[in-house]
């Protein structure tokens, strides 16, 4: 407990909690559970990209591409749905993560086998996918009433009070703080960001493991691709675009080490929330958008100065400097 | 102070200095004192607080509370450059060089010589760099890429770096833990001639051979608190010793009768295109195998391969007599032949988690149920490995980049023990480690092997090697130059061996 007081953690949580506060006191009624449940179901798309960038940037990679990924699964399903509405959304639900599958994968696979920088490799297809909606849709919309209302209704579906789309963000987050401290997988992504080199000596596939990080950074986008477009009710080539640089930003926030190897689920978890809650603030306290953008870069740095005294590896960062 | 001999004024010193990390206090009101032309041995053991201290004098760290004083004024060190106009420069225990520069480019990193309009003047920078190299007698071409050095030469370069400042006083933290007998000399040489210079230093160690050998005086830590300093002619081995840990130390080496088992790993015709060919040999249950040559001979790279890090070009690996193939560690420790890396920096602990999950990395599957990793018994794994080998450390779930040098190769020795593997090759396994700990490792090794773990260990130390081998295998230039049985050992024979004086069958 008092371990926890001290963490970057605990520190994120109590910036969270006076955003909220502030905002409170500008704007009766903002820190109401009612407010607070929405704002959580709107951040819950950017807390699962999140968590599977976080198992990415643990690996020392970065994945750009999820964006891309999710608008182009979303576009995907959006058009199966449009042409056969009789098609059960559960069904769409898993092309969707089996098409973000096979992105993460491919992804993975020019990490591992081409041995090409996650950064480079990432960047490549961030386009591609974003071409491939284009090319899927013929640079045409899906809007709302070509939807049916099954495929639009399933995220806003009430189940005890809150949606499904914030139980689905609920069931990732549960998942993945099991998956990450309590399998070898989730052990692995941790010694791999850590020091590769050691990680090779005790017989983890580095390579394996970095597939494995962006296949589940890509499912996770390709679920994200249907709820966001299903919530949004409408699939155009542009969906999320530039949302990727908001999730690093949500993951760095989280106190994530660009460095690898570094990194919670708790972390990830509030540095999505803060972003969406200074989001979700900003504009109904009128604040320009330009100022939001303001407010939520110097936010960014100022987690990464945080973060920065905390980082381990000290003889190696204070050495640079001689 | 018993030391305070009013004909050599002090260079530098330190008073009532004090150094605090969450949960630890590294130093406690130490006095450090270093004269021109003098070497002052620092000596404690793991986790005393030297490297600590040796930040602090580098600027790296600050300490909570004290004094520095350089040439009895007061300063302070509040960055490594500062320090560095000083005249203090340092080779630090863990090498922190750039692997993708050349070695004259990480010699003079920072400070490289200058040409016109303040730009690098390269042509300059080769040849002050192999000057240099030439002064500390490393045979290193200053254009090599630093990533294909070894961690010798790697070594070797810090110590180019560290003396290619104009310094009067340098300090070394354990520097010949790396190196090998012929580049240990070369070492002492230097030492000779910068105590000539004027120069003060401070030199940091775990050998008593060579504390004796090249000190004058001596300063001892111990739990982070100076409990002893004065002239070495005043002490002998086993004072200093008893100073450091407390109590008197028994004999160095366990005794062992051994009682070799059944042949459990045979290898054959083993060769490699650049690294070693014609390596022959067999191992058996409960025998101690010493591994001995110069710096550069091979011998990590014929168990790196044995690893499956590298892989031979022919050559067969017989394990309980069936052939095995392996690619990659984890088929090795799959098949139960493990190995501790010599550097262990790059190789070794993964310095951003706890103790107990550095541990038990390569031992998951043995804590796991059903797939779920249970804390509990990792815990009690890492407990149980870590206290067999003397590991000094807050609590187990403290992060192993907190823990001193030594600490953190204990981290490492343990990880492969609770693996319980048939074969483990042990690379240089008490290098950087304190008498006490080295006496516990020691005897944690002939253990093993008493209960039929069949060990492999690389030593480029001839006193470990005799103390410790059932039979030793010589190295030279990647093949084997000599096989002894452990009554043949004597130090004239290996030296001879690894240096090709004699051929010995
Ligand atoms: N950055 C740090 N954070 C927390 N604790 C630290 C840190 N650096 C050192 N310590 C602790 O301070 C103590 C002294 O460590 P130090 O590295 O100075 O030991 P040392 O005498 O050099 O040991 P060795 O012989 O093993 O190299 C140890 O208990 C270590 O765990
Ligand atoms: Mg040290």
């Amino acid at each position: 407990m008092t371990r926890f007081l001290k963490s970057r953690e605990a520190i994120l949580l109590g910036a969270l909690l006076a955003l909220v506060f502030l905002a409170e006191t500008r704007f009766s009624g903002f820190a109401a559970p009612g407010n607070l449940v929405r704002i959580f179901n709107d951040t819950s798309i950017l807390i699962i990209l999140a968590l599977g960038q976080t198992m990415v940037i643990l690996t020392r990679c970065i994945d750009l591409s999820q964006a891309s990924n999710l608008a182009l699964t979303g576009m995907v399903t959006a058009m199966m749905n449009a042409a056969m509405p009789g098609l059960p959304v559960p069904l769409l639900i898993l092309v969707a993560v089996g098409i973000g599958l096979v992105l993460g994968a491919l992804n993975g696979l020019l990490v591992w086998k081409l041995d090409i920088p996650p950064i480079v490799v990432t960047l490549g297809t961030l386009t591609i996918f974003r071409g491939l909606v284009f090319l899927v849709s013929g640079g045409a919309w899906v809007n709302s009433h070509e939807m049916s209302a099954a495929y639009k209704g399933f995220p806003r579906a009430d189940i005890l009070g809150l949606p499904v789309m914030s139980w689905i963000a609920l069931a990732t987050i549960a998942a993945f703080a099991v998956a990450v401290n309590r399998t070898s997988l989730g052990r692995a992504f941790y010694a791999v960001g850590g020091n590769p080199g050691a990680a090779v000596y005790t017989g983890i596939d580095v390579g394996r493991t970095r597939f494995w990080a962006f296949v589940i950074a890509g499912g996770l986008a390709g679920l994200c691709g249907y709820l966001w477009v299903a919530r949004y009710a409408v699939a155009y080539t542009d969906v999320a675009g530039g949302f990727e640089l908001d999730i690093i930003a949500a993951c760095v926030i989280g106190g994530i080490a660009i460095s690898g190897g570094l990194g919670t689920v708790t972390g990830a978890v509030l540095g999505a929330l803060f972003l969406g809650t200074i989001k979700n603030a900003l504009p109904v306290a009128g604040i320009s958008p330009f100022w939001q953008m303001a407010i939520s870069g110097t936010a960014i740095i100022v987690a990464v100065a945080v973060n920065r005294r905390r980082t381990p590896g000290r003889i190696i960062l204070k050495e640079a400097k001689a | 102070m018993k030391d305070t001999s009013p004909e050599s004024r002090e260079v530098l010193s330190l008073e009532a200095i004090t150094k605090t990390f969450p949960g630890v206090t590294a130093l406690n009101d130490v006095a450090l004192s270093l004269y021109p032309g003098e070497v002052t041995a620092l000596v404690g053991e793991n986790g005393a607080g030297k490297s600590t201290l040796v930040k602090i004098l580098t600027g790296i760290y600050q300490p909570d509370g004290g004094t520095i004083r350089v040439d009895g004024a007061e300063t302070r060190f509040p960055t490594a450059i500062a320090a560095q106009s000083a005249g203090i420069t340092a080779i630090h225990q863990e090498t922190v060089l750039f692997d993708e520069l050349s070695v004259a480019e990480n010699i003079f990193l920072g400070h490289a010589p200058r040409g016109r309009f303040g730009l690098i003047d390269w042509a300059r920078l080769r040849v002050d760099a192999k000057a240099i190299l030439e002064r500390i007698g490393a045979r290193l071409d200053p254009e090599t890429p630093l990533k294909e050095l070894g961690i010798a030469s790697k070594h070797l370069v810090a110590i180019a770096r560290a003396l290619s400042v104009e310094a009067r006083v340098v300090v070394m933290d354990e520097p010949t833990a790396s190196l090998s007998q012929a580049e240990i000399e070369e070492l002492y040489d230097l030492v000779e001639r910068l105590k000539a210079e004027g120069k003060a230093i401070l030199f940091i160690s775990h050998k008593f051979d060579e504390i004796f050998r090249i000190a004058d005086r001596y300063t001892v830590f111990r739990d982070g608190e100076m409990v002893d300093a004065g002239r070495i002619t005043e002490v002998t081995e086993d004072q200093l010793v008893e100073k450091m840990v407390g109590r008197t130390m028994d004999a160095i080496f366990p005794d062992r009768t051994f009682d070799p088992g059944p042949e459990i790993l045979r290898v054959e015709g083993y060769r490699h295109p650049t690294e070693f060919a014609e390596i022959d040999f067999t191992l058996r249950r409960g025998e101690i195998l010493g591994f001995y040559g110069l710096v550069g001979a091979g011998r990590s790279e014929v168990m790196q391969a044995l690893f499956g890090v590298t892989r031979p070009s022919a050559g067969r690996v017989l394990l309980d007599g069936q052939e095995i193939v392996i690619r990659s560690p984890a088929d090795a420790i799959a098949q139960g032949i493990v190995y501790v890396p010599e550097d262990r920096g790059h190789q070794g602990a993964i310095t951003a988690l706890p103790i107990f999950q550095n541990v038990t990395l390569p031992s998951l599957p043995q804590t796991s149920r059903h797939g779920f990793i249970r804390m509990a018994e990792e815990f009690a794994l890492a407990r149980e490995y870590t206290e067999r080998l003397d590991l000094r450390a807050a609590a187990l779930d403290q992060n192993v980049g907190n823990l001193s040098g030594g600490n953190q190769q204990k981290v490492v020795i343990a990880k492969w023990l609770a693996t319980r593997p048939k074969v483990i090759i042990l690379d240089e396994p008490t290098k950087g480690i304190d008498v006490g700990s080295k006496a516990a490792v020691h005897a944690f090794m002939a253990e093993l092997a008493a209960e039929g773990l069949a060990v492999i260990m690389v030593s480029s130390e001839i006193p470990e090697i005799l103390g410790m081998s059932d039979r030793a295998i010589v190295l030279r230039d990647g093949r084997i130059a000599g096989a002894f049985e452990r009554e043949d050992l004597t130090p004239e024979i290996l030296v001879r061996a690894a240096a090709g004086y004699a051929e010995v069958a």
